[in-house]
């Protein structure tokens, strides 16, 4: 008997997870048809990295948040991290590894394993630390990275790489020299190797990782640390190890979805809009919306979320008025308990009118 | 419960891709009317500068069109808003060219319009920016700019600076997160070296603390300068302005094409404060030349405000674009690549009398070759130098 | 000497951060949520001001009183629309989300009612600067009434929480709201008045903030809200008298940080500093030792 509920249980996990599969790889092949056919508008293609990238960032902060349970504002700044250092990679390498593939598959390594080993170096003083106030220090983390990054200087000759913190002329580079991160300039000229195919693979390699760390053992000791410490402790989880798989995972994907961004862009720099705080929140805001521990609902609420204000185009000047309208409305109605209620009520009718006419019939 | 919300979500999730998608795309000529399309920033912090270049760029398709339009076809501008962001510039720039866009005027700041820069290569779109200043706006062959360049301004401002003795010690604040800034002062510090004027102070501030100057004037007037650079926009130099008087620090001021506005972008701010500030700028609207007497009454009428040297280099851009047309005769029924190669043939040699500079002549590679006049603020208004 | 100007900028910088600190502190020690739209209701009050004085040219006092009434209103306007059905939801992060759209909606609001052009505030204050040392050291009159107004908030809160029946009411809520429904206090009245309290405070900050710094456009609240976010955890949020030191600290920390290590790197190290503290305090400065919050 328990044994058949246990294999109940994960069958319907398994279900769960089939169906967000299906749902990315439905739409995948959808665009794909629709693309081929050339219905697409140059918007909505110019827009499937970018919402792979987000739905990658908002299933990894879905991570810290929902089954960690710790409040993390500096997911940007992880972002950041991989960004920059997989396109300073693609940026040196570019002649070197002439295969764009190859070259983006090591780029993508290196942003993930950049950004997770961070999240690891800060995970290990910071996870100590309790809700608002870890959500302050990672805030804090990711206003650090950017402002450092800002002030970089790196250029390449053949005597090797310099490094300046004041301004391209004190690298010193002779004359075959090129500045490749030049400061609040950035990185200029990144090869354009992201696509909708590789964002939908690496979307779906995070999925497949997160939802299987969910729902394996150590998912479930998470888990356990996010509804009661204590009890936790006391049954001799090691807090810290699973606190820090979570975070430096969370971290390692952001950092994925960095080199996503880096290499669709032709130009990076790290702007309060694309790796400050304001970027974090937004990628907070896909998590709650979704709902806190739903990954599909991240994927879902990302899309949307991105999408909706460039359909919201055609209002000009009250575009992000109405936006910010609908941000409140949609969250009032997914959380608020009247809200939540009401449509249970509202289901409730529809299913007994059915009824009725079934029985009717 | 649960299925009710799945249900909302995915019929708003697909609603959303189908009706992005049933947009399709209409690109192909626009019958008797020339498509420009512009992005800027209309929202978030440089908003007041992507307003200024839409305004204009309006005014000046406007008054095209009441007057016949170009070699008889009309003139349509479409604007969109880019957040001061690249990934959103290039949201905005898919945007007009699902639209139909022939010709770009865009995109107002720098890292946006370098990103925008890389597509309309790729389309093969003519693109002509207003106010991109960092030197990759116009990398391509395709793209043109209308004012400055970082490395001519700073250069300029330090060749002015030596040519005339007007300082011996120079104390730069600038914006080390902002590109432009940084792009100016950088190659102010370069050109500085050839002449007998010393850099004694460089300090930054960010986008993130921009309203207490106290430490960089502090040090500024400690390090004994005479002068003090300001690579800046006016928005931060009305508060440098305002704080340096108030410690008593009365160094002189030199700023450059950022600084215009000063005395009309912040509303009531004390001129008087602003009083002997010199600045490079290509256009004055305070000037009596009549053409900008004209644009300046009808920008005021229209908007209520008076424009800065964003709107001007706008309203020269589209009026560069339609003698542009004229001289190279392409037409609005002439797929994209024949206008951007008519246009791009017809620049090089072409010379531009505008509101930011008359008899301006652009090189292949985009930059456009004017000469920066030095203003001081006397009594309010701009005075040449 | 440059290091007592300095000093002397880093508490003018920071009475601005505490007295913004003070409202976010407030409405985060009995509501328990981070008010992400603190921010912008400065905003609204600075605007309010501004057009009250400057547009139509009345005495600074009805411009303050003005700003003060118009926030108070709005922030109890806003707890009832946006935050209040979100009360009893099923995580604290939803009301933190919807602050968030609210913080949009102002901003928005703001751009589409009084445009993008930066406004130069006309300070409000009529105090006149203090010069010392021959002139050499100034202390601003905003500095002098941000510092004095500071520390009778302070004050003024913290007696109104310990001496009358409202505010033991609110200490009740903050406290455990099941228990004090139950005996007999009106919690959403409570709440709501809470925020009509940090509301208001919000509004003189605003005023002060921008006659300080002059310069205000619809987004100059939200980068000193997120640093008096900053200052309120540092002092340890929720207590009263932390808000303050965290905002003192806060702002010479950073004329510091500007002063004797790099401009360039200021928030940097602001931001490094405060991990420190946190990671030896994990409660921020006045976090545990203050048994009751707010």
């Amino acid at each position: 008997m328990k044994a058949l509920k246990v294999k109940m249980k994960s069958d319907k996990n398994l279900r769960s997870n089939l169906i967000t599969f299906g749902m990315v790889i439905g739409v995948y092949i959808i665009m794909q048809v629709l693309l081929a056919a050339g219905v697409v508008s140059s918007l909505v293609r110019g827009l499937l990295v970018p919402l792979c990238t987000y739905a990658i960032l908002a299933v990894s902060l879905n991570l810290t948040v929902g089954i960690l349970g710790e409040l993390s504002l500096g997911h940007a700044g992880f972002m950041c991290i991989g960004a920059f250092t997989s396109a300073f990679f693609s940026k040196c390498m570019q002649e070197a590894i002439p295969i764009a593939a190859l070259r983006f598959t090591i780029a993508i390594l290196i942003g993930a394993l950049c950004a997770g080993l961070m999240g690891l170096l800060i995970g290990i003083p910071v996870l100590r630390l309790k809700g608002d106030y870890l959500a302050i220090v990672t805030l804090a983390f990711g206003e650090i990275a950017k402002n450092v990054i800002n002030m970089l200087y790196i250029g390449v000759d053949e005597a090797g790489l310099h490094f300046s913190t004041k301004s391209s002329l004190e690298l010193n580079l002779s004359e075959n020299g090129t500045v490749i991160i030049q400061g609040a300039q950035g990185i200029t000229g990144t090869p354009n190797d992201s696509s909708f195919t590789v964002g939908i693979v690496l979307l779906l390699i995070t999925l497949f990782v997160i939802l299987n760390l969910i729902h394996s053992r150590d998912g479930r000791a998470i888990m356990a640390i996010r509804d009661n410490t204590i009890a936790a402790e006391s049954i001799g989880i090691p807090i810290t190890k699973y606190k820090l798989m979570a975070f430096s995972v969370s971290a390692a994907f952001a950092g994925m979805a960095g080199v996503l961004y880096a290499h669709n862009l032709s130009t990076l720099s790290a702007t309060p809009k694309n790796f400050g705080y304001n970027m974090s929140i937004m990628i907070l805001v896909f998590v709650v919306l979704g709902g806190i521990g739903n990954i599909r609902g991240s994927v879902i609420a990302a899309v949307v979320l991105t999408l909706l204000p460039e359909l919201l185009r055609g209002l000009n000047d009250y575009r992000m008025l109405i936006y910010a309208v609908v941000l409140i409305a949609m969250m009032l109605f997914n959380w608020a308990p009247a809200c939540i209620q009401w449509r249970e009520k509202m289901v409730y009718r529809l299913k007994s009118r059915k009824k009725l006419t079934k029985e009717a019939e | 419960m649960k299925n009710f919300k799945k249900l909302v979500g995915a019929a708003m999730a697909a609603s959303m891709v189908f009706a992005m998608a049933g947009c399709g795309s209409n690109n192909g000529g626009g019958g008797d009317t020339f498509k420009i399309g512009g992005t800027g920033p209309l929202t978030g912090g440089a908003a007041a500068y992507g307003q200024a270049v839409r305004n204009a760029a309006q005014l000046a398709v406007d008054e095209i069109n009441e007057n016949g339009g170009v070699n008889g076809y009309m003139l349509e501008l479409n604007y969109q808003d880019d957040e001061h962001d690249a990934e959103k510039a290039v949201n905005a720039y898919n945007t007009i060219k699902d639209w139909g866009v022939q010709i770009v005027l865009g995109s107002v700041t720098s890292a946006p319009c370098i990103a925008v820069a890389d597509k309309t290569k790729d389309d093969n779109i003519f693109q002509l920016t207003p106010s991109g200043t960092a030197v990759e706006c116009t990398q391509y062959d395709n793209a043109f700019r209308v004012c400055f360049s970082d490395p001519a301004q700073g250069t300029a401002s330090a060749q002015y600076i030596g040519e005339h003795n007007l300082a011996s010690k120079v104390a730069i604040i600038y914006d080390s997160s902002d590109v432009y800034s940084t792009g100016i002062y950088e190659n102010f510090v370069k050109e500085a070296e050839k002449y007998s004027f010393e850099i004694v102070s460089a300090e930054a501030f960010t986008q993130d603390s921009n309203s207490d100057f106290s430490v960089q004037l502090q040090k500024s007037k400690d390090s004994g300068a005479d002068m003090v650079f300001l690579p800046i926009y006016y928005k931060e130099a009305s508060l440098i302005l305002t704080q340096a008087n108030g410690m008593g620090f009365a160094p002189k001021f030199f700023g450059v094409d950022g600084m215009d506005g000063i005395l009309s972008g912040v509303d009531n701010f004390d001129a008087s404060l602003a009083e002997g500030v010199m600045f490079l700028t290509p256009f004055a609207a305070t000037s009596s030349d009549a053409n900008i007497v004209n644009f300046v009454k009808a920008y005021e009428e229209k908007f209520g405000e008076t424009p800065n040297q964003f709107a001007a280099d706008a309203y020269d851009g589209v009026y560069l674009i339609k003698a542009l047309i004229e001289k190279s005769g392409v037409k609005p029924s002439d797929d994209v690549a024949t206008i951007c190669n008519g246009l791009k043939g017809a620049i090089v040699d072409y010379s531009f009398d505008g509101l930011t500079g008359s008899g301006i002549t652009w090189s292949a590679d985009g930059e456009p070759n004017k000469a920066p006049s030095v203003v001081i603020i006397q009594g309010g208004v701009y005075i040449e130098m | 000497m440059s290091f007592l100007q300095y000093l002397i900028s880093g508490l003018s910088l920071g009475s601005v951060y505490a007295l913004i600190a003070l409202g976010y502190t407030m409405v985060y020690g009995i509501a328990k949520m981070l008010n992400f739209a603190h921010g912008d209701v400065i905003m609204i009050g600075a605007f309010t001001t501004y057009t009250i004085c400057s547009a139509l040219g009345l005495p600074p006092a009805a411009g303050v009183l003005a700003a003060v009434v118009l926030c108070t209103l709005l922030g109890v306007c806003i707890e009832k629309v946006a935050y209040k059905p979100l009360r009893k939801a099923a995580s604290p992060l939803a009301v933190l989300i919807t602050a968030i759209g609210v913080s949009y909606l102002l901003q928005n609001v703001a751009l589409l009612i009084f445009g993008t052009n930066t406004k130069a505030f006309t300070s409000v204050v009529s105090v006149n600067a203090v010069r010392l040392a021959d002139g050499q050291l100034t202390i601003t009159g905003e500095t002098i009434v941000t510092i004095v107004s500071c520390i009778v908030i302070m004050a003024g809160l913290m007696i109104f929480i310990r001496k009358t029946k409202a505010g033991q009411a609110m200490l009740a809520v903050s406290e455990d709201k099941g228990a004090a429904q139950l005996m007999g206090i009106n919690v959403n009245g409570t709440i709501a008045l809470t925020f009509a309290i940090g509301s208001a405070l919000a509004a003189v900050a605003g005023v002060l903030l921008c006659s300080a710094y002059p310069s205000l456009n619809p987004y100059t609240g939200s980068m000193p809200g997120i640093k008096a976010f900053v200052a309120a955890v540092f002092g340890g949020i929720g207590s009263i008298p932390g808000a303050f030191i965290g905002g003192i600290l806060l702002g010479i920390i950073e004329i510091f940080a500007k002063a004797y290590i790099s401009s360039q790197m200021a928030d940097a190290i602001v931001f490094a500093i405060l991990i420190v503290i946190l990671l030896i305090k994990p409660t921020g400065i006045l976090g545990r030792n203050i048994q009751e919050k707010v």
